[in-house]
């Protein structure tokens, strides 16, 4: 009783938060909103025992790419009113096709129950189970390749991630170290030998 | 008990949010690029549910690889938004019509 009482009172902040992420008239709120929704989907993902997954949700995605949203958002200054020109033209259409779309599936999962028994609940887990060990097992064995492609995927972004946004500015004055440390007293000083003048 | 079908209603109600939420800003890149973090966390909430109801690992594999090109995703994805803003100082899709013929 008290696991649908959690799903139930999570779920709808998830789902008020998703709304507020599409309906937000700040770009801020619209990333705090996801954050919220975030955090409530990894407490939904422990409540079905994927606990692994929910700590990995809230350290990777509330730790680090919504700290990027926010840090993006504050750093671009953007024209609020300009972007909502229009907002209410297509709020109509957007509800109709979102209600169409919750409609369809529902009625798949529902009617079609997917060709198995979509009412039945998790299968349970023997005690002193680990997610995380079950977890790392799978992905240190059978797929050890898909890891270092994905390794190797995360090690491109953060290239090109880099490479796009970094720019040289031109006439800034700049310090070079390496020229600084490299310097010899020959291309400074030069030693100059010349008679005495004699005395007037 | 929670359900099976608890988790995908709830994950089908989420990625409809996201669509509508592509559909009604469709103007801003911001949102356009939050609005996909959304989709696919509608998209994981399938996977895990179906792992945990099949008593199958693999679905959270999956799980985790998707969070993995996510995060690469947006940060390619907010870098180039960096320098678009930089070019044009607007991140409208409308502005965006150099490409056009």
């Amino acid at each position: 009783m008290l696991v649908e009482i959690l799903f139930y009172s999570f779920a709808t902040i998830v789902v008020l938060a998703g709304a507020g992420v599409i309906m937000a008239r700040n770009p801020v709120h619209a990333a705090l909103s996801l954050v919220l929704c975030f955090l409530t989907s990894a407490v939904l993902w422990m409540l079905i025992e994927a606990e692994f997954l929910a700590i990995v949700l809230v350290l990777v995605y509330v730790g680090a790419v919504m700290v990027l949203f926010l840090f993006v958002v504050m750093m671009l200054d953007i024209n609020i009113e300009e972007m909502r020109r229009g907002f209410r033209r297509y709020v109509v259409p957007g509800a109709v096709i979102t209600a169409m779309l919750v409609a369809e599936i529902v009625g798949v999962i529902v009617q079609r129950r997917l060709g198995l028994d979509v009412t039945r609940g998790a299968v349970p887990l023997p005690p002193g189970y680990s997610n995380a060990t079950d977890l790392g097992i799978a992905l240190f064995t059978r797929y050890a390749y898909a890891i270092e492609i994905a390794a190797m995927l995360l090690l491109v972004a953060i290239i090109a991630a880099i490479s796009l946004t970094m720019r040289r500015r031109r006439g800034l004055k700049v310090q070079d170290i390496a020229a600084q440390v490299g310097v010899r007293a020959s291309d400074r000083l030069r030693v100059v030998k010349m008679d005495a003048e004699p005395r007037q | 008990m929670i359900t099976l079908g608890h988790m995908l209603t709830l994950s089908a109600v989420l990625f409809a949010l996201s669509v509508a939420g592509i559909f009604i800003n469709r103007r801003n890149v911001l949102l356009l690029l939050m609005c996909i973090e959304l989709m696919l966390l509608a998209a994981n909430y399938n996977f895990i549910a179906f792992s945990r109801y099949l008593g199958n690992i693999d679905g959270q594999i999956f799980v985790f690889f998707i969070l993995t090109v996510a995060a690469a995703e947006s940060a390619i994805g907010l870098a180039i938004l960096v320098v678009l803003f930089r070019e044009r100082r607007s991140i409208n899709v409308e502005d965006l019509n150099t490409l056009r013929g």
